[in-house]
């Protein structure tokens, strides 16, 4: 029973990372109406800047808005100057051109930072606290849990209560009419690029301090287990992307506890088609009613 | 008297294939123009090129004097003309209220565009009704309301309207008919109408713009189109 407590902790707190990065998927899909398969490489190679500010100044806190702003500035740039160009004609143009992006990241961030291991912080102690002699979660994974909690509700905020998240929205359902309204729409896809950058490179910090460490492939299986919960949640709904990453962080961290590290690529994998198989529009994908 | 809207040998069309031909008219300022002709007709089209949807490839618009080329979509509403495109353009994911709020938001005028989105609720009551109700839980007719609504908050000296009454009971249509003209008499709005109910569109028009294959066959009063039997016959058909 101990053991099923923590994993569910457990579960929990890798789910919120998974929550955030398919946040940051849904995000863009819903703007642009693309799987950003460069998400992983992007947010990795802001984790590396927030790292490297991180050893510069010694704050994590530096570190962090540092990443989170390299996060913004790599979005807009990757959209303004790649994505914008790649038409919707051949359906797989954008992934194509996103796979050749993760390959050109991969490869300057090793031969910029070198392909071994670097060293990354943690703001907070990562040792489980036990709570009546149950090993429950660290501090660490109660910031990690405390930050995507904040980043999903500011997230809400903009969207629901702003005029820029209104201008988004409308941009992303109806293009050409928001257009007519005076809405710069390709500035408002530049704006979700950068947004959804930002979000990931905050969940790049928050996992790769947690066992995977900072090299240039640290993010690849973080971005399939999000790709499946942003899936799993249905790719258009933020709800979804944040009870898909928690679904697929607790089904993962059973899995891993009961049958061993080793199976949860094949879990992933077998989830993912399970979900594209049975209701590929997702948990929460309704009859939604689209009529203009 | 001037006109708002100038249309010289205007070509465009959807790729290679062109639609529009040498379109030619004018739009006096203050006036309902109605567009008149059959299905494809190329009234949709001629809409899209003069609101910058679609670029045209020779001729060119001028509105209030000046040369519409090379200015962004964005931008028009901006310097007063709002098109509310065939099948009316309701954000159906977005709410009553945030439809409304969309039509504002390049406004500067805060205040003022907030005055006109009360406007719009006193005009329309059924919207003021429905303000947390999402586009698609509307009737056509509310839909219509809300696009149209959506339009004026930007205070607009031109308004383009595409099929309007489409779907509409014939009550429901007729009442927004009289809306058009009361807005032009009052507020010196200029209506740009496009319609396929020819009878209710001619009812409030100054002038009719007949349209056939691409090209306008014929631009004269609306009240000669309403009154010479022959006429009508020969270019609208009944
Ligand atoms: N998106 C499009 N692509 C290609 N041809 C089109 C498109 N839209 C309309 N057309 C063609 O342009 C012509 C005029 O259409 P349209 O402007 O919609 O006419 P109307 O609004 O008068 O019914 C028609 O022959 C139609 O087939
Ligand atoms: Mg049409």
């Amino acid at each position: 029973m101990d053991r099923f407590l923590f994993l569910t902790l457990d579960g929990v707190s890798t789910g919120a990372v998974y929550a955030a990065f398919a946040l940051a998927l849904v995000l863009i899909w819903r703007a642009a109406r693309l799987v950003n398969f460069a998400q992983g490489a992007m947010a990795v190679a802001t984790a590396y800047v927030g790292y490297a500010v991180v050893s510069a100044t010694g704050s994590y806190w530096l570190g962090l808005g540092a990443a989170v702003l390299a996060g913004l500035a790599l979005g807009a740039l990757v959209e303004r100057v790649l994505m914008r160009f790649v038409g919707h004609a051949n359906p797989l143009g954008d992934v194509i051109v996103a796979l050749g992006l993760v390959l050109l990241i991969q490869a300057v961030l090793g031969m910029v930072f070198g392909n071994e291991y670097r060293p990354t912080a943690v703001p907070f102690d990562t040792d489980a606290l036990t709570v009546g002699g149950i090993a429950a979660m660290s501090p660490y994974d109660l910031w990690v849990l405390g930050a995507v909690v904040v980043v999903v509700a500011l997230l809400a905020l903009l969207f629901t209560r702003t005029s820029l998240g209104l201008r988004m929205r409308a941009s992303a359902f109806a293009p050409e009419v928001s257009r007519l309204l005076g809405v710069q729409v390709s500035r408002m896809l530049t704006v979700g690029w950068a947004l959804a950058a930002a979000v990931g490179a905050l969940a790049g910090m928050l996992v790769v301090p947690t066992g995977l460490g900072l090299h240039p492939h640290a993010m690849d299986l973080v971005f399939v287990i999000a790709f499946t919960a942003a899936v799993v949640g249905g790719l258009d709904s933020p709800a979804g992307a944040v009870v898909g990453g928690l679904l697929v962080g607790l089904i993962l961290s059973y899995v891993t506890g009961y049958l061993g590290p080793d199976t949860t690529p094949l879990a992933v994998l077998v989830l993912l088609l399970a979900v594209l198989l049975v209701r590929p529009g997702g948990l929460f994908s309704g009859p939604r009613a689209r009529h203009v | 008297m001037t006109a708002i809207l100038e249309v010289d040998e205007l070509s465009s069309g959807y790729g290679p294939v062109p639609v529009l031909r040498d379109v030619t008219f004018e739009v006096p300022t203050g006036t309902v123009t109605a567009i008149l002709g059959a299905n494809g007709a190329g009234k949709t089209t001629l809409l899209r090129t003069l609101s910058g949807l679609l670029r045209p490839t020779t001729g060119r618009v001028r509105f209030d004097g000046e040369d519409l080329r090379g200015v962004p979509v964005e931008r028009l509403v901006r310097r007063g003309l709002a098109h509310v495109p065939e099948g009316r353009g309701v954000v159906a994911e977005l709410t009553v209220e945030e439809n409304l709020r969309l039509g504002g938001l390049w406004r500067r005028d805060r205040a003022d565009a907030r005055r006109a989105q009360d406007e719009v609720y006193q005009l329309f009551d059924p919207l003021a009704r429905r303000r947390r109700h999402a586009g698609h839980q509307l009737s056509g007719g509310e839909r219509q309301m809300l696009a149209l609504g959506r339009a004026l908050i930007a205070r607009p000296r031109l308004l383009l309207l595409d099929e309007p009454s489409l779907g509409l009971a014939p009550r429901v249509s007729g009442q927004i008919m009289t809306l058009l003209r009361q807005l032009c008499d009052g507020s010196g709005l200029t209506v740009l109408l496009v319609e396929q109910n020819v009878r209710s569109a001619l009812g409030i028009a100054d002038q009719g713009v007949v349209m056939s294959l691409g090209r306008v066959v014929m631009a004269t009063p609306a009240a000669q189109l309403r009154d010479d039997e022959q006429l009508r016959h020969a270019y609208l058909g009944f």
